[in-house]
């Protein structure tokens, strides 16, 4: 048990990065749209059109190394089965 | 006898010309725009509204004589954190429900400077934000381009003015949370406004 928590938080952990990284590495906050400009070419105005599109920012990666550090410090309150039975007399 | 009939014809025709012009800035096209931002500590706080009208009354001829009302929705607001927007939309930001409306309404018009098409100038007006009024004053670019309208819209003739302001306003002027959160959010809201208008013929 406390092997397979430790195995989820660095899965969770690595899996959280490379998400943040291959959406762009935003150290920003969490967008849930972005804004597409496009051009006007008779005014020049730039109107603005916003797209749903998840870019994950700092405050997602913030959350996925708490859960990550929750799940490791979980497993430091499972009990070793090994150890326990080793240490009784 | 032929003067007496064509100089009236000729002194209305040039009347008609230099008359001033309304312009609609609701906009088909749906590329006006309004540009917020405010500093904070992780990232600038950037968004902009959408939902704008009103009408200006500008005269090619004479455009220190510009007049008029520019009105944003203020549910058009948007910013890229749907977090962050309904913050914005709460009652303790700009209140949405309870104030529809951001307007400008221009009265005067200062240093007005033409180049061509291009006129430059302050405009001198009423700004409300969350039912607060106060007097400002704006740097406005307004830019008059003659028989342009059939090339934004089709089978439609007339005229278009482009206006362009930049211009900072006070969070706490305006009661969106006064002297609160000012370690997260600026007090100094810079405003872009890009905007076109149309007067059909």
């Amino acid at each position: 048990m406390r092997a397979l928590l430790r195995v989820l938080a660095l899965t969770v952990l690595a899996a959280g990065l490379l998400f943040w990284l291959a959406a762009g590495a935003n150290r920003g906050w969490t967008k849930t749209s972005v804004p597409v400009r496009k051009l006007d070419e008779v005014t020049g105005i730039e109107g603005i059109e916003y797209r749903k599109r998840f870019v994950p920012g700092l405050d997602f990666l913030g959350v996925v190394v708490l859960g990550a550090g929750a799940l490791a410090g979980a497993s430091f309150l499972c009990g070793n089965k090994r150890q326990r039975t080793e240490s009784k007399p | 006898m032929k003067l007496n009939i064509l100089l009236p014809i000729l002194c209305l025709t040039s009347a008609v010309l230099a008359a001033p012009q309304s312009f609609d800035f609701k906009d088909p096209k749906g590329v006006n725009n309004a540009v917020f931002k405010l500093d904070a500590p992780l990232e600038a706080i950037t968004g902009s509204a959408s939902g704008i009208s009103g009408t200006v009354t500008f005269d090619p001829e004479n455009p220190g004589a510009t007049k008029g009302k520019i009105i944003v929705a203020t549910a058009s607001l948007m910013t890229p954190n749907a977090m962050q927007k309904g913050h914005m939309h709460s009652a303790n930001w700009l209140d949405v429900a309870k104030f529809p409306e951001i307007t400008f309404e221009a009265k005067e018009v200062k240093n007005a400077k033409t180049e061509g098409d291009v006129t430059t100038a302050n405009v001198a007006g009423t700004f409300t934000l969350k039912g607060v009024s106060k007097e400002l004053t704006v740097p406005v670019r307004m830019t008059y381009l003659k028989d342009k309208l059939s090339a934004r819209v089709p089978n439609m003739k007339g005229d278009l003015l482009v206006i362009r302001a930049n211009f900072v306003i006070k969070r706490a002027d305006f009661n969106l949370m006064p002297g609160q959160m000012e370690e997260k959010v600026s007090n100094t809201i810079e405003l872009t406004l890009s905007i076109a208008g149309a007067s059909p013929k």
